[in-house]
């Protein structure tokens, strides 16, 4: 074992109590090797609940009950009227600017010119017309062309794909911000593998704050359910690693492509 | 292990202000950083109150610690998932292992997490057989390097291009020697190419997680590569190492505090990947982990509830700190001598390896008050540093660092 032996330094703890405390869950892991996960569980949160210094009743009520709330605080004003139709056509703006200052291309189309879009963005950036996708019922549902369109791949990706195309759940307006979900026909390799990341998002789904996407994804899987994985997407991926000069296009996606479809 | 070199601060801080490669280097967090950070968080007119904000959430979820860490278990549980309880480094390494063990594993990928870092959990999987492969940009090439980070967020801040141009050439002998190498681009596709095929073959996934959230049992990592999301999707094991005060009680807090993370850290609105997992794949997806272990680390955490130090359990990881702190800015991570550098590593260090051996950190600080005034969780930095040099002055005079007695009695009063 590399030196761990420092960690034990009791005069390093920082009460006498704790100090204490800290010698006594020690003494057990001795005795008991690897296989002790349930006492030091136990040690842990009895150490944590005798330095609070409240009674366990409150204390489980007052999380119970902070949990229940799903409190908003604070969130940005976005400029919001109380005219749906105004409101609406600017958060699809903002989501837009937003999504472009990140360094993602946007494209806003009408739901029948998708399959045009997707095609039209491979030929622009010189790839094969073939792309990988889930098998979302929305993607299905696209009018791709039955000749001359592109390739359709379904399934996870493998990494040898140049381009992928997902649906979103949805997008926040706050920052230009993807919402994805994982599932059966959703895998989440496409979001990541493939170094071209094609999104459709519908113009209804762009919310304005990431709040407005928690609260559809409890309508959906129910209260404390979540998909396997929620990727919040911005932008393509980058690094600042070497000199802090920021590169697009470090392991995920060199290049993001948003269709913002209207029906 | 990180070897321990704080009590020897003031010699690593001489090294250190010689060093003209690392002098060079420091300039770029000058100049990036803070710049950045001011400028997202004047956009964002309700940037002090979301501060606000995120300092209440996390005292709350301190307050009522070991409820939430009981609340987040069971839904992690109820999803498939498995919680692993770690009351110190030495317990996390061999959970960890015991998983490598199950499945056979032979090489981890890594996404970058400083709780790996404070576990040392590379050089013990190292000599137990298990390959451990960075895939952050930055984490790769100190690994390469045989080095530890020197910033939380920006562990290679402390190397210029052309260092890490020599050792891509040392290291990726496979490729032609006169391959084009000028531009940060083309270092950046070299090391893009090369872990791909790591992400691919590798046994397990390990990242480390910015986020619990209890009401639903979900680890968060947030990111700008996507190299800890390929960490955590491709492998059959999904292994999360997170220390026990990361816990949020709702998305909705995840949101607040979120909004605060990336524009204190790089400046940015949001970082790229925020990412929310929740136990293993679920029945019919076509990708994910089969199994998903979470690693609680108390590590002495636990033992800083009711003391005055609690508050700094509010930190969330964001570098703001250390990028407006004007020692770090001259001395870098390394000088500090073990994994938390800056402001929050002066307050944080002592706590997790004794004061009698990083009794210097709290000493290296002018007390401008930059790094409480960035913080965006209102950790009162330069408090914390005057209660450990107060500790320090009651100690009896020969446990602590000789060098820093006069000091510490010329300061504290």
């Amino acid at each position: 074992m590399v030196a761990n032996g420092w960690r034990l330094d009791p005069a390093s703890r920082l009460a006498d109590t704790a100090r204490r405390q800290f010698r006594l869950a020690m003494g057990k892991r001795k005795a008991e090797g690897h296989a002790m996960n349930t006492s030091s569980r136990d040690a842990i949160l009895q150490r944590i609940a005798a330095n609070l210094g409240t009674s366990e009743k409150t204390r489980k009520a007052a999380v119970a009950n902070r949990i229940k709330l799903h409190s908003r605080g604070t969130l940005p004003d976005l400029g919001q009227t109380q005219d749906p139709k105004s409101d609406k056509r600017k958060l699809v703006e903002r989501f837009c600017e937003k999504a472009q200052a990140a360094s993602a291309s946007v494209d806003r189309v009408k739901r029948s010119d998708i399959a045009k879009a997707v095609s039209s963005f491979l030929r622009e950036h010189n790839l094969p017309q073939a792309i990988r996708l889930g098998t979302d019922k929305r993607l299905k549902q696209i009018a791709w062309p039955k000749r001359g369109g592109p390739e359709l791949r379904l399934g996870a990706s493998d990494g040898n794909d140049l381009a992928g195309l997902s649906h979103a759940f949805g997008g926040a307006a706050e920052t230009g911000t993807l919402v994805m979900v994982s599932g059966a026909d959703n895998p989440t390799t496409i979001n990541f593998l493939p170094e071209n990341h094609i999104v459709i998002v519908n113009e209804s789904d762009i919310e304005a704050h990431y709040e407005n996407l928690w609260t559809r994804l409890r309508k959906k899987y129910g209260t404390g359910e979540m998909p396997r994985t929620v990727n919040m997407i911005t932008g393509p991926s980058r690094s600042a690693d070497i000199e802090q000069t920021l590169i697009l296009g470090a392991h995920g996606p060199v290049r993001l492509h948003i269709i913002v479809a209207r029906d | 292990m990180v070897e321990i070199t704080s009590p020897d601060f003031k010699h690593n801080v001489d090294e250190a202000l010689a060093d003209q490669q690392l002098q060079k280097a420091m300039r770029h967090v000058r100049v990036n950083f803070i710049e950045k950070r001011a400028k997202a968080a004047a956009d964002l007119p309700e940037f002090e109150t979301l501060r606000n904000n995120a300092r209440d959430i996390k005292n709350h979820v301190l307050e009522n610690l070991d409820q939430y860490l009981a609340a987040y278990e069971k839904r992690v549980t109820a999803q498939g998932g498995h919680v692993h309880w770690a009351a110190d480094a030495f317990e996390a390494r061999g959970i960890v292992l015991d998983i490598c063990r199950k499945v056979n594993a032979k090489t981890v990928t890594k996404g970058k997490s400083m709780i790996s870092e404070e576990i040392g959990l590379n050089e013990f999987l190292e000599q137990n057989g298990v390959t451990p492969v960075e895939t952050d940009l930055g984490e790769y090439i100190i690994q390469l390097r045989g080095e530890h980070p020197s910033h939380i967020i920006a562990p290679a801040v402390h190397l210029n291009m052309d260092q890490v141009r020599e050792d891509f050439r040392r290291v990726h002998t496979h490729l032609p020697a006169d391959r084009p190498m000028e531009e940060p681009q083309s270092l950046l596709s070299e090391a893009r190419g090369i872990l791909r095929d790591k992400f691919l073959s590798a046994d397990i996934g390990i990242t480390g997680a910015n986020f619990l959230v209890a009401e639903t049992g979900t680890s968060i990592i947030v990111t700008n590569e996507g190299n800890g999301d390929l960490t955590q999707i491709l492998p059959k094991v999904h292994v999360v190492i997170a220390s026990i005060e990361k816990i949020v009680p709702t998305l909705e807090d995840m949101s607040q505090i979120v909004r605060v993370l990336a524009r204190s850290a790089t400046g940015q609105e949001m970082s790229v990947y925020t990412t929310l997992s929740t136990g293993p794949k679920r029945k019919g997806d076509p990708d994910g982990p089969e199994q998903y272990h979470v690693i609680l680390l108390d590590n002495g955490r636990s033992n800083m509830l009711g003391t005055e130090f609690q508050e700094m359990l509010r930190c969330i990881r964001c570098g703001a700190c250390m990028n407006h702190c004007p020692v770090y800015q001259s001395v870098g991570g390394h000088a500090y001598g073990w994994v938390y550098p800056g402001p929050m590593g002066a307050v944080l260090t002592p706590t997790l390896i004794g004061v009698d051996k990083a009794g210097h950190l709290p000493n290296a600080s002018t007390f401008c008050g930059r790094c409480e005034s960035v913080c965006p969780m209102h950790i009162a930095l330069p408090k914390m540093m005057r209660h450990w040099r107060e500790r320090e002055f009651e100690k009896t005079p020969d446990t602590r660092p000789s060098t820093q007695k006069s000091q510490t009695l010329g300061l504290v009063c």
